[in-house]
């Protein structure tokens, strides 16, 4: 393990590295491109107007700030740590995805692109993107695996009616990591007029960092209302990482405050020995996919291995580049919980709190039912309630064999 | 403007002769590409070890990915065939080891995505590569700014690294990345995946004179070449042509859903690439 540093929000170098993780490892033909995304983030972070822009969206758009809410009900049925859930599953669109869509699509305005490509898993980002771009007039393509849509109707649905086109990706196991290669070819086929909206905090630089720095806004947030609520700083944060945007936007703001404990919680899927499941870190090995270098689901030939997971927005082999850095660092711990062990806290927190979580955070609040019971009552959890969980009734439904 | 024997930087390995040879007989080269072991290890060996001798003046050979980002659906296609044979760095190697065992001449340039050779090492993959008598090697997703950690091997071993320059690479940017840059400049004639769209001959005529004016080194061109008029029209503007995709097209087609190859498959395959080579060295005046 690393020595400790005095920072862990110094962020990544000019070329986009977090120490052996991270970088632009893209064809030619995108790198101009990717340069350019760079150059236009940077003049947008440098410009008031353009905070002033996106603070006004998040208020009256997003509905921000989202609340800090004291879960009363597990914590009793815990019986240890006191839990509070950061409640981004409230925003407009249903999940934390609306924060970084508002900031990127601010930023491809600014470059004068008209055409937007995503890529999206459980369909949140996709719908992120697809209601942004309703909002500011501009064509959208979401490339979405074809299993996913199967499993995520509601959400395709909702991205048709907000103008979009779905398509759908056949290749590979059909999921995410394939619905990204298509919006890459997308892209490196359409580099005039396009700009690619990456959901979560990997791809190529500057993505990982300006997708973290729009979703920090979570973090900030628990740090203000928690000072409100208990006048201090917590003492764990939990939340679920696939890419690991939610997980980030969290995090980030804690990063120098020692006291602070962070996990990031994978979907272990049918378990880490079954080899069934997307915990990337955990159950993988340093390598280069999708732009950055990262952990990844790798086969001995460097081939990558398909994900698992119940949740197909945690349906990934690779995990941002960021979180790869803060495990080697030590900062961060990451953990697992399985889709039996998220099914449990999905109807968990229905029944107890009277909220229904996306499968994602299902797999935190997993984790956080492992470790409450045995902590102290004076021993603060917030854990990221990053979307809800409408779009997986089918999912779920099935899983415990019941038919809609 | 084409090139003289003179004009080339000759440094001892087979790429720079081979670009002085086609120079001396005042003719571009043609450069195929099949991927390792498609459809079969078999019928590849038969396939590779048939093409010097129906003029491919080089041969890239792919390493298969499970995830090739740049390629259409010729190539990705081609490498699931490839990986369903279990294809491997060492299996790769191993295959040009023994087509060295009979043919000397001809450089073959190794193409494929960063995470197989990472994953494999990048010292062992560059000695290994060096050792089975590989001369250059071409890794679409490693820009110029990635590069060094690999190419620092490669060039202790006596390995070309071959760049891609894109119609969206500025003049800005070309330094970037043709300092690095050896053996050939290989320009990607569209913005866009392999197979897809054609490339337009007067686009790459302004495009290979605008990187003369940036390098000494040959060009190849590649990206959109699909016929034989084709791969003429756009190698009378550059010291070579790349196809690949067609040349795939070809072996997916003769492969059944169960994975059975048709008979006289390598025939096949060698007619078609005579006929782009007879193309393509005919193409200066």
């Amino acid at each position: 393990m690393a020595e400790a540093l005095n920072t862990y929000k110094g962020g990544a170098d000019e070329n986009g590295h977090f120490g052996l993780f991270g970088g632009r490892y893209v064809a030619e033909t995108l790198m101009p491109l990717i340069l350019e995304v760079e150059q236009a983030y940077n003049a947008c972070r440098a410009d008031p107007k353009f905070a002033a822009e996106l603070q006004h969206l998040n208020t009256h758009y997003a509905g921000r700030p989202s609340p800090l809410y004291f879960a009363e009900r597990l914590t009793e049925h815990f019986g240890g740590a006191k839990l509070y859930f950061k409640r981004d599953e409230l925003n407009h669109t249903g999940s934390h995805k609306i924060n970084n869509t508002l900031g990127q699509i601010l930023v491809a305005r600014r470059m004068g692109k008209t055409r937007i490509i995503a890529e999206t898993g459980a369909g949140q980002h996709g719908v992120a993107t697809a209601t942004v771009c309703a909002r500011f007039g501009l064509q959208c393509v979401v490339y979405m695996g074809a299993k996913d849509i199967e499993r995520q109707m509601p959400n395709v649905f909702r991205m048709r009616m907000l103008g979009a086109e779905v398509r759908p990706v056949e290749k590979g196991n059909a999921t995410l990591k394939d619905a990204m290669n298509e919006a890459l070819r997308d892209w490196v086929g359409n580099v005039h007029d396009t700009y690619y909206l990456i959901g979560t905090a990997a791809g190529p630089h500057p993505y990982p960092t300006m997708v973290r720095d729009f979703q920090s806004i979570i973090g900030e947030e628990v740090r203000t209302q928690l000072h409100e609520a208990e006048g201090r700083l917590p003492d764990s944060l939990v939340a679920a990482v696939g890419g690991g945007s939610n997980a980030i936007g969290l995090f980030h703001p804690f990063l120098d405050d020692a006291g602070v404990k962070m996990f990031g919680v994978e979907a272990a899927g049918r378990g880490i020995n079954t080899g069934e499941h997307a915990a990337s870190i955990t159950g993988g090995s340093p390598g280069v996919l999708h732009g950055n270098r990262t952990y990844l689901l790798q086969s001995d030939s460097g081939q990558i291995k398909d994900a698992h997971s119940i949740s197909a927005g945690l349906d990934y082999p690779g995990i941002g580049p960021e979180h790869a850095w803060l495990h080697f660092q030590g900062r961060v711990e990451y953990v697992s919980a399985t889709d039996t062990e998220a099914l449990d806290a999905f109807q968990m927190c229905s029944k107890l709190e009277g909220i229904l979580p996306a499968l994602e955070p299902a797999h935190a609040l997993a984790y956080v039912a492992r470790v409450a019971p045995k902590l102290p009552k004076d021993h603060i959890i917030v854990m990221n309630m990053c979307g809800r969980g409408d779009k997986d009734v089918f999912t779920v439904a099935s899983a415990l064999g019941e038919k809609l | 403007m084409n090139r003289t024997a003179s004009q080339i930087d000759n440094s001892g390995n087979r790429i720079a002769e081979r670009f002085a040879l086609l120079a001396k007989h005042k003719r571009p080269g043609l450069v195929t590409f099949i991927t390792a072991n498609d459809p079969t290890p078999a019928a590849f060996m038969e396939i590779f070890e048939g093409l010097p001798s129906v003029g491919a003046d080089l041969i890239e050979i792919g390493i298969p990915f499970s995830d090739p980002m740049a390629d259409g659906p010729s190539i990705q296609a081609s490498s699931q065939r490839s990986l369903k044979h279990g294809t491997d760095i060492n299996d790769v190697l191993t295959a040009v080891s023994e087509f060295r065992r009979s043919e000397i001449d001809t450089p073959i340039i190794l193409m494929g995505y960063y995470n197989p050779i990472y994953h494999y090492g990048n010292q062992e993959f560059a000695e290994g590569a060096a050792k089975a008598g590989v001369d250059g090697v071409i890794v679409v997703d490693l820009p110029p700014e990635e590069a060094e950690e690999l190419n620092v091997h490669l060039r202790a071993n006596g390995i070309h690294m071959i760049f891609l320059t894109a119609p969206t690479s500025s003049d800005e940017r070309l330094p970037t990345i043709l300092a690095q840059a050896s053996g050939f400049v290989y320009y990607v004639a569209i913005a866009g995946i392999t197979g897809t769209a054609s490339a337009d001959e007067g686009a790459v005529k302004t495009a290979v004179a605008r990187l003369r004016r940036h390098t000494k080194l040959p060009v190849a061109v590649g990206f959109g070449i699909k016929t034989p008029a084709q791969a003429r029209a756009i190698s009378a503007h550059a010291d070579a042509a790349v196809v690949g995709s067609a040349i795939v097209d070809i072996i997916g087609k003769a492969v059944s859903a169960d994975g059975k190859v048709e008979k006289g498959l390598s025939v096949k395959v060698l007619e078609f690439v005579k006929s782009l080579a007879t193309g393509v060295h005919g193409a200066w005046p």
